[in-house]
């Protein structure tokens, strides 16, 4: 078996706020553990203040403060390189970002900058890794650009001029032109209409096949997941509670709150009304002892209410964080 | 004769940038037309890509933006002659808006329950404390909420699904005819969402509320909707009864917006489903 291209373990990280001798402590991800293997699509779901997005900031070593990380390692492991992301010099972590650990955001407009033309950009981001000289860089630019089926002009052009659609497949072309090992991608087509979001999933997939890089993908939206991931991790107030392949994730979920979140998805041509889940996600700077889900859930015990449960790994590498997981059977009479 | 609710009636706004010189006019709604019964209380689907006029047309309806061409009559009476403090707030009682963010619909700084309180004391004309506490409770109520959780709570410290509660909750105290809901369930946590569809459908049933619903989103559109319209750069492209329309799209953009939806279930192959390149429309989000 090869080993993962990232390694976190036991990751805490916290916001901690201080005023006027108040402290304050958010803990936004708290026991994170999880492995990326290479070659693969890793899916991050959550709903917002579920800790995905302090998560990717960790893993991309992008900690301002008050956001600290209390324990926990996240390494990295590119072809025999091996590191902890959060050991590194500026200067050494400079020389990975982007080569090596890239990054597709939400806003394409947040990447591009306004007033420099798109053949600017990607100088001032992807010249320095590729080591050619200008000339060449450029051509290595239009050939990267001719392979996610995006004609050489958009380098001319200015990021207004070009349809959000355009420019998001813009940032996908920046973000893939170092053939990175390995993409962080943060809500890339949250922002899309569905018809732009299907080919601009397309072209991730279609690179992230022709290049073997791993992804880390993160999205509120299952959709998305459930056609593009190959392991889906359920994070749930700042812990992944529930990890498998994602086929294994959606036909038969084992943690009640993705056994709920699955089944109240809307299919189109559904004609009866799903039910939402009760009660609200809670404060992170205040959670629930025991199971963080167990206000919400149906099939609480005392257990619940005291005892935190772990990730349990079964058999087949599906893990798992409750003390009364759905059998197969349960779960398919609920959704 | 059956009365109507609300007519639009071959609307268009068309918005000029650029400078003396090099003028450039795009028309964000284009000669749509509707309309809506007033014996029967309906779900009006508002369906469209960014950029193709759903919200400029909501705010049209609302009588925040004025048509450039056509009328938009409501009850008989066009929104955008409405002059007069008395008559905008008889107008506004019978429509009233739920936006998309309760985050930004709400002042963070201010209690929740002032909102509430202000509308009852403005909009249903009470002014007893207790005449003002009573509507704001039966309001939350309808909505599944009730004041006692709500009162003196600032905006951060409810969820989304519970601001967008109330938020909807602050509309129905004037007891509106309409409600004009624009992306209502967009912003809002996945789990939390489901709740939110079942309430705008529950209002429509029980309260007898006609109500507006714009989104992108096809399948809350399929089941809450009896009737759908398809918006694209500003014109209707397909309009009907929802399920017939998402059953059997006529128009090539309905059914490229349908073919685009990607189903919440796991294909047979991994990404079989995306390795189709659908062209992107020109200007699909921007008219530039």
């Amino acid at each position: 078996m090869t080993s993962p291209v990232l390694a976190v373990s036991d990751l805490r990280a916290y916001y901690r706020t201080s005023a006027f001798g108040v402290q304050r402590e958010v803990r936004a991800v708290d026991d994170v553990s999880l492995a990326i293997q290479p070659g693969e699509i890793y899916g991050l779901a959550g709903e917002s203040s579920s800790g995905k997005t302090t998560l990717i900031k960790t893993i991309a070593n992008a900690i301002q403060p008050p956001l600290q990380v209390l324990a926990g390692s996240v390494l990295f492991d590119f072809a025999g390189q091996r590191f902890d992301i959060h050991a590194l010099r500026p200067r050494e972590l400079a020389a990975i970002r982007w080569k090596h650990l890239s990054y597709i955001m939400q806003g394409s407009m947040n990447v591009l900058n306004p007033v420099r033309r798109v053949r600017q950009t990607f100088v001032d981001f992807a010249f320095r890794h590729i080591g050619r000289p200008l000339p060449e860089f450029l051509d290595v630019v239009r050939q990267h650009l001719q392979r996610l089926h995006l004609e050489p002009q958009v380098l001319e052009a200015y990021p207004h001029q070009l349809s959000g659609g355009m420019r998001q497949r813009v940032t996908i072309a920046l973000a893939t032109v170092c053939r990175p090992q390995f993409i962080i991608a943060d809500e890339p087509t949250t922002a899309l209409d569905v018809v732009v979001q299907k080919g601009v999933l397309g072209m991730i997939h279609e690179v992230q096949r022709a290049l073997g890089s791993s992804i880390l993908f993160v999205t509120h939206d299952m959709a998305v997941h459930a056609n593009l991931s190959d392991r889906l991790g359920i994070m749930y107030a700042g812990r992944i509670v529930e990890e498998g392949r994602t086929a294994d994730v959606f036909r038969a979920p084992r943690h009640p709150y993705t056994t709920h979140l699955i089944g109240s998805l809307p299919h189109l041509g559904d004609a009866a009304p799903k039910q939402g889940l009760p009660g609200a996600p809670p404060n992170l700077a205040d959670p629930p002892p025991g199971c963080r889900f167990h206000p919400r859930c149906p099939r609480a015990s005392d257990l619940c209410r005291r005892d935190v449960p772990a990730l349990e790994t079964d058999a087949s590498g599906h893990r798992v964080a409750c003390f009364h997981p759905a059998t197969e059977s349960v779960a398919e009479s609920i959704s | 004769m059956s009365t109507a609710l609300l007519e639009v009636d071959g609307v268009s706004r068309i918005y000029s940038r650029g400078s003396l010189l090099s003028r450039r006019q795009f028309a964000a709604v284009d000669r749509v037309s509707f309309g809506l019964d007033a014996d029967r209380a309906e779900i009006f689907t508002v369906v469209g890509e960014s950029g193709s006029g759903k919200t400029t047309l909501a705010r049209m309806i609302l009588g925040m933006v004025a048509p450039t061409a056509g009328a938009i009559r409501f009850k008989g009476r066009d929104v955008s002659h409405i002059r007069g403090r008395r008559a905008r707030l008889d107008f506004m009682k019978e429509v009233q808006p739920v936006f998309q963010n309760p985050f930004e619909a709400f002042n963070p700084m201010k209690r929740v329950d002032r909102y509430l309180f202000a509308t009852a004391r403005r909009m249903a004309g009470l002014g007893e404390t207790a005449a003002i506490a009573d509507a704001a409770d039966v309001a939350l109520k309808s909505v599944g909420l009730s004041l006692a959780e709500v009162r003196g709570r600032f905006p951060h410290e409810l969820s989304g699904g519970q601001l967008q509660r109330v938020a909807i909750a602050r509309a129905l105290i004037s007891r509106p005819a309409l409600l004009v809901a624009d992306e209502p369930v967009s912003m809002i946590d996945a789990s939390l969402r489901a709740a939110i569809v079942n309430l705008l459908r529950d209002l429509r049933d029980r309260l007898g509320v006609s109500i507006i619903y714009i989104t992108h989103d096809l399948a809350t559109a399929y089941y809450i909707s009896d009737r759908l319209l398809i918006m694209r750069r500003g014109e209707a492209v397909e309009t009907g009864e929802a399920r017939a329309v998402l059953d059997r799209p006529q128009h090539p953009y309905s059914q490229l917006l349908k073919a685009s939806v990607l189903p919440p279930d796991v294909p047979s192959e991994p990404g079989g489903r995306l390795r189709a390149d659908p062209i992107i429309p020109q200007g699909a989000s921007s008219h530039a």
